[in-house]
Formats: C-alpha cells, structure tokens, sequence
C-alpha cells in the first residue's frame, strides 16, 4: 500500500543497460580468420574491401579500451597504408553488441580531471582520423551501439543497421553524469540537428533502428533473419556484413550518395536553423527546461549545451576543446560518481546471489487484482509465464484484468508491440473468482488488504489448494512476515515481495525473508522478480522492513514541518529542491493521507518516540474529515480536472496542531537536512541492526524505491561523501531541539569518528 | 492392367487393406490470367463456375451423382462468401447438392480436395467435386473502420437532426479506404518481405532466383506448346473472345531480368517482379470418388489420391518453409524415400522461397535443429521437379493452385510413365501440405 504512491518519487531512472560498463564476464574466444592475429581486433581483406571484425575476448560486450583503441589505431594505418584496399567495413562479431560505449573502468582509473581530458582528447583524435579518412568506412551496426560507440559509429562515412530489437543507438552519458566526450557533442548536432541531438544527448534514451533511419542517424536498415543453414544470429551478422561491403563498394563507384536528398520540407527545416538566433532560441529553452527538471543538481546537461553552442558558434576547435575539457571536469565530479555507483549497483542486483531455484515458476497466482496486484499480473505475463489472477469480487477482478489489458495495450499505441503481441500475451493471463488451478501453482503472490487477519485468512485457503513445493509470497509494505508466516504450515515457504506501484513502471522489488524462509524459497522469488525485470533487493524481516522504515521518520518530520508552519508547497519545493523527483506534502497524498497515517501508527508502535515529531493526529483529523489525498480529491493538495492547489480547509486543522519553530533550526537548508538526515539515520541503522546486507542494496532501495536523489547516490553514498562526522555534527543541533529523532545511530557515529571508513569502496 | 515386372520402389503400392482406395477421376482449370486482363469485369463464382462446367463436360458425370461440393478460396467476395455454393448452383448442378467454402491461404484447394477425401474415407460420400478459385481483378476494399462506424450508426439514426449530426462528423481521415494486403496478420509483414528474408537467411542470390524463375517461365512455355497442360479448358468470356490459354508465361532473358529492382527489401532485396508468382485470377476442379464408385460409374481414374499431411511453423521467420516439413512427414506415412518419386510438384510462391525449401531439405543441420530429425530428407531432382511450369510461371490464383498441382501430377506421372508423385505447398500463416498420389495402373 505505501508503495502505491511512492511510485512517482522514482522518475528518474537509470535507463542505460550496458552503457559504459565492461563487467566481468565470460570469455569469447573470437574466430580468428584474419592475415593479422590480434586479441581485440581483426581484419580480413576481402578485395578491395578491409573487414574489420571487432571482439573483446574478454567480456561479452565490446568497449572502447586502451587495448582496443591501440588495436584499432594499428590495423587503420595498416588500411590506410595498403593502396589495394578501396573501403572498409567496420563490424562486431559479438552477437547484440557492436560497441557498447568506452570503458568506464578506463576512466574511473584516472585521478584527476587532466587525465580524463587526455583520454577524450585522444578519442576525438582517432575519431577524427576516421572521420577523414580517405577511404570510405561503413559502420555495420548489430546490438547496442551507446556512447563512445555511437561516436565511433558516427565519425564513420556510412551506417548500416539491423532492424534486430537488441539494435539501440544512443548517448548514455548523461544518466552517469558525463557527456559524450570522443566528439558527439560536435558531430549529432550536424548530423541530426540541434533538437534530435539535444534530445539524444540530455536525455540519454536509447534510439532503436527505425527511429535512428528517420532521424537520418543510420542511411539503411537491414532486416534481422531467422533460420538458415546457420543460427540466426550468426547470419544476421554474415547479411549485414555482406550488405555492408556492396555499400561500401557502392561509396568507391559513386553509386551510392553519401549525403541523402532531402525534402523541401528538410531543406526549409536547414535553413531555418542555420540562423543564430533560432539557434539561441533553441539553446534558451533546452536551458529553460533542463534548469526546471534537475534543480541546477546535476552538472553534465548545462555542460552538454555549452559543448554543443561552442561548436556551433566558436567553431570546431573550440567545440573539441570544450568537450573534452568538459568531459574530464564532470568525470571527477560526485553527482558523476554517484551515478556510477548507482549503475554498478544497479548490475549488482540484477543478478540472484542465492543461486537457481530448484524449480522455476511457469504458473503464478495472484490474489488480490488490486493496482498492485493487477501490475504484478502485467509484468508477469509479459514474461511469457501462466497467470492467474483471482479476487474476490467480478467488480474488482474485471478491474484488474482491465488493467493488465491497458498497460499492454498502451504498449502498443506506442507501437513498442504489435496488437497481435499484445494479445498472444494476454492469452498467459486467467481472471478467476476461484481457486481452481491452484494446484499446479509454483508460486503465489497475495495483494489483499494490509490486514493481519485476512492475510492469514487467505493464506490458510491457499495452503488447502497449493502443491507442497509451492512458494506463498506477501506482498506487503507494513506487516511483518514472520507474524504472516505464524499461520502457515510452511513457513520455510514464505516469503515478502514488495512491489511498489506502479508495478509496470517502477523498478524496485523489495524482498523479505524471515529467519524461516529457506534459501529456495528467496532463490525462487528473487528469480521471479529478475524475470519481471525488477532490481531486487533481499532484505531482513522487521517492522517496516527497509525501505518503509526510511520514509516513516521522514514523512513524520515532514508534518513536523507544516506544523510549524510551513506550507505544503513550500514543503514540496523543498523536497524537489534537495533532489526528491516529487515534494514531501505530493507524496504523502499519492500515498493516501490514511495509509500515511496507518504506516505512522504501527511503526510508532514498533519505534516508539523516533518514529514521532509530527502529530500523527493531524493526519488522522485530515482522514476524519475525508481529506485522504489524490484518491479522494483531497489532501494537502485539492485536486480539480487536472490542477492541485493547496487545500482550503487544511489551514485550520493545521493551525489547530500549530508548533512554534525554533528559529536556529528552522531555515530552509535546516528544513531539508531534517527530512534527510531522519530518512538516512534510519538506513544506516537498517545495516547495523543488518535489517540490510550491505550498502549497495541500501543506496539502490532509497533510490529506485523511494526517490532518494540519483545524484547523491543513495543514503549510503551521501554520508561517504558529505561526511559522516559533518552529517552527525548537523543531526546533534537538530537533537537539542527535538530529542532523539536525531540521535544518530551507532553505525554512523563509528563513521564519523573514523573518516576513513567509508560505506562504498572509494572511487578516486 | 498389369504393375511393373520390375520395381525398385520403397513399396509395390500404397494401397493398405481395410483403407478404400480413393480416386482422382479428372481435374480441370480455366485459363490462369494476369489479375486485371481478360476476366477483369467476372466475379469469382463466375470463373469457379466455369471450372465446374468445364469438370462436367470432361467427365460427363450426370448433374445430380455427385454427393457434395467444397471449394476453396483465399480473398473472399463478400457477396458470395461461399462461392462453392452460388457456382454450383450456376453450373447447373442439382440444387439438392450442398456445398461449402474452406479457406487456408494458398493450400485452398488442397484442403477442399482433403476435406473431400475424408468424407469419402468416412462414408459419407462417393463422388465429391473439389476445387479453389481466387479473383484478384476485384478485391473488396472497405471503407475505414470509422466511416462503417458512421455509416452503421446512420442506418440506426430516426431524426433528420440524428443523421446530418453523423453526416457532419465525417472527417477526410475517415475517407482513407482500407486495402486487403498479401501480408500476415500476425507479423504485418508482407509475404514478398518474408521470401527475401528466407532467401537471405538460405544464402539464395540473386542470380539463383533469377535463373530459376526463367527456368520456371521456359518449361511453362515448352509444355503450353506442346499442349501438356490438357486440364486447361477454354472460357467464353462474355462480350470477350474466348480465353484458352495461361496469359502469364513470359520467358525472359537473364539481361532483363537483372534490370528488375527488388520489390520489397530495399534497395539490397533479392526478390523482384520477375522471380515472384504475379496476381492471378483463375479456377480449379477435381472430381474425387471411391474407386469402386468411379468402376461402378464406368470411369477410368487418373491416380490414387494417397498419404498427405498439413504442418505448421513459426509465421514470422519459417513461414514459407512448409514443404520441407511437410515433405519428410508425408513420405515417412506412406513409407516411401524421397528416390522413389518419380514426379515432384511444388508450388512456386516466389523462387527464392522455392530454392530455399530445396536447401533446407537438403541439410542436415536444418532437419536436427529446427525439424527434430535425425538427418535430412534431400532435395528432389530438378529432373523430375515442376517440369511443366510452376506458379511463377503458370501463374498463382491462392485458392485455385492445390487442385492444379495435383492434376499436374496425374497427367506427368501418367505421361512420363512414372508411378509416384508428390505435391507439396507453402501457404501464408505459416502453414504447409504435402500429399503423395500414385498413378492409376494402366
């Protein structure tokens, strides 16, 4: 239930998959077909062709590493030098991947902003090369072409795509606080435009083939193919080469243009932009709205703007200076770190570090075809995995099918699936108002009320029907699961899954295992969540659990706040001005006023006072009084055909709660290192009372689950960087005000004694 | 009449004790036309009626001995949507003779002739009339979803108000006419994309399509000539000469046929005008019995319509590989080896498709990886493969081919002196048949 509202906190994601990162991961061994034997890169000469196949033996993905780029550089003179070779092929032989960006572990190795500025300016030279060299070079893309490979790929004459799904062009950078730094900022704007390339570069989303042919960004697509005499892939991969190499002997006959024929359409839309104050009516606005969505928080997209205007304006020279200045400014900064961490983080829990379950599931039940309910239906079935969803009522049941129905289908309005794809994945789902069929469940997921005594209603029920091997999950964001698990025969089988609403759009799954759960049975749900696409976090069973826990002492402090007078959207502007994707006062209505107020009750109990400092009963007043937030019209907010204003009414009841500020601690930078420092105190307590295995999975809850600002990282990742003895000196002020609300945990305070422990391994 | 004295076949016969022997009495088809030429102005069930007199001038069976009808067809004329019925009855059959339409995309016909075969193995009948028809002259193009929306509400509309209301929320995007298209529903991909995928996923050039299709277009040419292909009978159109002949054989040279774009992957596609089957309008007619039925009536069969099976694979990548699913399977029934068919028949959708099937029957790694088949079955001699011309040639009206295919079969195997033969088609959806015929002894 908290989860339902907590959802829109965490609209800022981290999109990118295998953006810079060479992870460690198995071996190919390239097939070396070459007259050159090198590990990385290879090249045959067909004719007057050079392929040159790309591979890093050592990962599954290809990265611009030192050793590539050397290898690269060593065969392009060799092409260059060899007068019987006319154009050259650029390509992967690694299935899904042409080059998945540079290697960040390259840049994270350097330690300061000079070196970093080297690095880019080094790419920018070999790119540059490429980009004059005077033979013809097609780019053959297959698989993920981001970051420093979409800059390789577009410094190359001609590109040549495979409309294959694993097929996405794109920047990245900006989602780990960089910029494309090997020439992007300078060669988009000219390809593309300035508003596709600021799209491109600021938001960093990935472009799939089709678009990218569109935008002018690849000149022909190749269709993926399906069996042969070969795998699929592996033919996939000869088609595309084979096209490649007619292109590139096209370029040599002049047989193929290189520059397309526009339209009158395009050729007006040229023109008009080739005046300057067009162009600094474009800047203007990117500025305007990149300032409003990061708050000045994050530093690369003002830095990608002034690169692009540079260029634009200054010329070349000082465009590839600006960039790769800029470029090692940003590696060094903390909001890029952060991100980093929160991406390596993000790798980290993407993968089951309790094994393969014994048995996979193939049929899930839900109970319950709530938001919740009807959302885990969704991301299941588009999984290819049996479905039943059952309730208790045709109403509800007829809801919830309704949903999983409009989730797919709006999925295909954005043509991201065909209607027939939509249907074929309906067709794993089953509404039902009974438990037949339960007997060949391999797992159930409960999304009933967050109510003790029905939970061990429906668990009793479903023990009766579910094969002995069956997994019963709780989804649940308040109730303990041991006190869930008292009614089971099996409590080795029992376990939480707390999804947060809504489910088919946040990333987080919090699961909980009790001292009873058995290693299966987590290996089981962690497996199930992978497979619905979630970042999981496994966390111990206590009131709250962990991410719960976090935002009770914030949203208590948060009523504190409006007590004193504050109102909600100054409380709001707050929040969002620390880095919360949405305000204190917003987050508590899309919550629910009611649920708030419950979550503050059970956990006051559980904590007793350093749960307290707001006045639960202003809640429970705004509840009396039908003010139970978005759902109901009303909260802090009154919400009308689409608008919010500030509830009218809420004046009084506040007023009647009213709390005098005590001025010392009362400024809006007090204001806001309240809310944090309660929400992060409590997370470091999670980890020494080890409610939480370790502070990665902290940092990717608070974030992922809860909104905590990307840029700083996580709780964890804040207090390694702000300091745990500045944070602590802060939470000692604020204690001789409001008592222990503020006392720091033991754990933070050992930090604070000993700077030189540090929650994450520190990046230079 | 007497079997060889010497064989070297899998089996003397398919014949099985306790099975009835079912017959191929005769078959015929109008001329094959280029959608849009001489029958321009029909409608289906006009050619479907044609073949169905042209059956009964052939046979001379008497109007009301045939028990029932069953026709296939792929784009359907809403106004007829059981052709088989309204072409019967304008044939002059007996109005007491039910009759009903099949559908599954180009194997049609073949399904109406299986249907038919089985209501003979079951009983239920003696004497059925098979056969396909397809009109690709006219095609019904419907108004948009929103403007029948309009439409149906206008019929529903009392006031004068109610309907100018609807009249006036008519819109130019409502306009836009909806167009039948040769592509999977399933997919939205268009069959000729799919070939030339198939044809590059087989490592078919170009050139190999090219000079199969001129393969195709020469023998087509050689058989017209030579007057081989007897099931054609010639069509009175009215207020139009008659037609006697398939207006689609064009032998071409390789020099023009390179000239040619490709049609649909562009611009490095394989598949082109010249090396596809065209849009055809045309109608096909079989009459199938119980061979003691057909002994009873005093005919002489043309073959034993035998073993045949339908597949079905992945539409997306596979979908124009059914007869090489289908081939194995069907053969593996009736217990011959690919050797021991004398005559192939294959339907020609697109010669890459084509050149494709006869490379994927003839890998192993193919028939274990996707087929689940501990070796490969072969490719069939192009020796004995489509001599008379194909569908690229020939022409291809969907529903109408199957029974073309097998009359093909009967009138070779009889002319060339062979004793099996084996039909085999792709159809759209991802679907294939095969069936195995055995000549009549003569």
């Amino acid at each position: 239930m908290v989860t339902r509202a907590v959802a829109a906190l965490s609209r800022f994601t981290i999109r990118a998959r295998c953006i810079l990162f060479a992870g460690p991961s198995s071996r190919h061994i390239s097939v070396a077909s070459s007259i050159m034997a090198r590990s990385h890169v290879n090249c045959e000469i067909k004719g007057d062709v050079a392929v040159i196949r790309i591979s890093d033996p050592n990962s599954k993905v290809n990265t611009l590493s030192l050793q590539m780029q050397k290898e690269m550089t060593e065969v392009m003179d060799e092409v260059w030098g060899n007068s019987a070779i006319k154009c050259v092929v650029m390509i992967s032989s690694k299935p899904g991947c042409f080059i998945a960006g540079a290697d960040i572990n390259m840049i994270q190795a350097c330690k300061s902003t000079e070196e970093v500025t080297r690095l880019s300016q080094e790419g920018q030279k070999i790119f540059e090369k490429i980009e004059k060299s005077p033979k013809p070079i097609v780019a053959a893309i297959n698989g993920s072409c981001l970051g420093g490979g979409l800059e390789f790929a577009i410094a190359c004459q001609y590109r040549v795509a495979t409309k294959s799904k694993t097929t996405v062009l794109g920047t990245p950078e900006v989602m780990l606080g960089l910029l494309p730094g090997a020439g992007g900022t300078q060669r988009l704007p000219k390809m593309i435009g300035l508003p596709n390339a600021f799209d491109m570069m600021l938001t960093g989303r990935n472009i799939r083939a089709d678009k990218a042919k569109k935008m002018g960004l690849v000149h022909q697509l190749v269709d993926t193919l399906g069996p042969g005499l070969k795998s699929p892939e592996e033919r996939t991969i000869e088609y595309l080469e084979e096209v490649a190499i007619d292109c590139a002997r096209g370029i040599v006959n002049k047989k193929l243009a290189l520059t397309k024929e526009m339209n009158m359409m395009q050729k007006i839309q040229d023109h008009v932009m080739s005046y300057s104050f067009v162009q600094n009516r474009i800047y203007s606005t990117v500025e305007k709205k990149v300032l409003k969505q990061t708050k000045g928080l994050y530093p690369a997209p003002m830095k990608i703007i002034e690169c692009v205007k540079a260029g634009m304006e200054q010329g070349p020279d000082a465009g590839y200076l600006a960039e790769s200045q800029n470029f090692g400014k940003l590696a060094m900064t903390p909001e890029s770190k952060a991100l980093v961490g929160l991406y390596h983080g993000q790798v980290a829990c993407k993968k089951n570090r309790f094994g393969v379950p014994e048995k996979e599931v193939k049929t899930l039940a839900i109970l319950g075809a709530g938001l919740i309910g009807a959302g885990i239906a969704q991301v299941t079935v588009e999984k290819s995995i049996n479905t039943i969803l059952k309730d208790i009522t045709e109403e509800a049941l007829n809801q919830g099918q309704h949903q999983v129905y409009k989730g797919l289908n709006d999925k295909t309005k954005k043509k991201s699936i065909t209607s027939f794809e939509r249907d074929s994945i309906l067709s794993n789902l089953t509404g039902q108002l009974d438990y037949s069929g339960f007997e060949k469940a391999d797992m159930v997921i409960e999304a009933v009320f967050e109510d003790l005594a029905i939970k061990h209603k429906v668990l009793k029920e479903v023990e009766a029907v579910i094969p002995p091997n069956c997994v019963f999950a709780s989804n649940t964001a308040a109730l303990a699961i041991k006190d869930i698990a008292a009614a089971s025969k099996r409590p080795e089988k029992v376990v939480g899954m707390h999804y947060f609403s809504p489910v088919d759009k946040m990333q987080l799954l919090e699961i909980i295992t009790t001292d009873k759960t058995s290693k299966d049975t987590t290996a089981s749900a962690v497996a199930l969540g992978l497979k619905q696409g979630k970042v999981v976090i496994v966390v111990g069973d206590g009131p709250g659990f962990y991410t719960t826990r976090c935002l009770a002492p914030m949203l208590a402090e948060a009523v504190r706040v409006l007590q004193e007078g504050v109102d909600p959207k100054k409380l709001d502007s707050l929040t969002t001005g620390f880095g919360f994707p949405v305000g204190a006062a917003t987050l508590a209505d899309k919550l629910g006023i009611d649920v708030a107020a419950h979550m503050a009750e059970n956990l006051g109990k559980a904590f007793g006072s350093r749960f307290g400092g707001g006045n639960l009963e202003l809640l429970k007043t705004m509840v009396a009084k039908g003010f139970k937030g978005r759902k109901s019209g009303k909260g802090f907010y009154v919400y009308q055909s689409g608008l919010k204003d500030i509830n009218p009414e809420l004046k009084e009841i506040v007023e009647s709660y009213n709390m005098m500020p005590t001025p010392a601690v009362s400024s809006d930078s007090d204001v806001q290192y309240r809310l944090i420092s309660r929400f992060v105190n409590e997370a470091v307590l999670c980890l020494q009372e080890g409610i939480l295995t370790n502070p990665v999975e902290g940092d990717i809850g608070a974030v992922f689950g809860l909104g905590f600002p990307p840029f700083l990282g996580g709780p964890f990742r804040f207090v390694d960087n702000f300091g745990a003895d500045k944070l602590v000196e802060k939470m000692k002020t604020f204690e001789e005000v409001f008592g222990n609300q503020f006392t720091p945990c033991q754990l933070l305070l050992d930090h604070a004694k000993d700077p030189s422990r540090k929650f994450h391994r520190l990046i230079h | 009449s007497m079997a060889p004295v010497v064989s070297t076949k899998s089996k003397k016969t398919l014949s099985k004790t306790g099975v009835k022997n079912i017959v191929l009495v005769d078959g015929v088809r109008t001329p094959f036309l280029q959608s849009g030429t001489t029958y321009a102005d029909l409608m289906p069930h006009d050619l479907a009626r044609t073949a169905l007199q042209g059956l009964l001038n052939r046979t001379g069976i008497p109007k009301d001995a045939v028990d029932y009808i069953i026709y296939g067809t792929v784009i359907q004329e809403v106004k007829t949507s059981n052709v088989a019925r309204e072409a019967a009855l304008g044939a002059g059959f007996s109005d007491r003779i039910p009759a009903h339409t099949v559908t599954m995309a180009c194997i049609s016909s073949n399904q109406a002739m299986t249907t038919a075969v089985g209501m003979i193995a079951a009983g239920q009948c003696d004497a059925v009339v098979a056969g396909g028809v397809e009109f690709m002259s006219d095609v019904p193009i419907r108004h948009s979803r929103k403007m029948r929306k309009t439409m149906l509400s206008l019929n529903k509309a009392k006031t004068l108000g109610a309907r100018l209301a609807l009249l006036g929320s008519i819109r130019p995007a409502h306009l836009a006419p909806e167009l039948p298209a040769v592509a999977e529903f399933s997919t939205e991909e268009t069959m000729g994309h799919s070939a030339d995928r198939l044809a590059a996923a087989f490592g078919v050039s170009r050139r190999e399509q090219d000079e199969y299709a001129l393969r195709s277009h020469s023998l087509a040419k050689r058989a017209q000539d030579e007057g081989l292909l007897s099931d054609v009978v010639g069509f009175k159109v009215p207020g139009k000469d008659i037609v006697s002949k398939d207006n689609g054989i064009r032998p071409s040279s390789m020099e023009q046929m390179a000239k040619l774009k490709p049609a649909f992957v562009k611009p490095h596609g394989t598949v082109t005008a010249a090396n596809s089957s065209y849009l055809t309008d045309g109608a096909s007619a079989v009459l199938i019995m119980s061979e003691e039925k057909a002994l009873a009536l005093g005919y002489k069969p043309k073959a034993y319509l035998r073993d045949f099976v339908y597949v079905s694979q992945d539409p997306k990548d596979q979908l124009l590989l059914g007869p090489s699913y289908a081939t194995p399977k069907v053969l593996e029934r009736s217990g011959l080896k690919l050797a021991d068919i004398d005559v192939f028949e294959f339907h020609e959708a697109f010669a890459g498709q084509i050149l494709s099937n006869l490379k994927a029957m003839d890998s192993d790694w193919f028939a274990k990886t996707y087929m689940g088949r501990t070796s490969k079955v072969g490719s069939p001699p192009l020796d004995k493969f489509n001599l008379w011309g194909g569908s690229l040639s020939l022409g291809h009206p969907f529903g109408a081919t199957g029974c073309r295919l097998v009359t093909t079969v009967a009138h070779r195997l009889k002319k060339e002196g062979g004793q099996y033969g084996l039909v085999a088609a792709c159809a759209a959806g991802g679907q294939g048949h095969a069936m195995v015929i055995e000549a009549y002894p003569q």
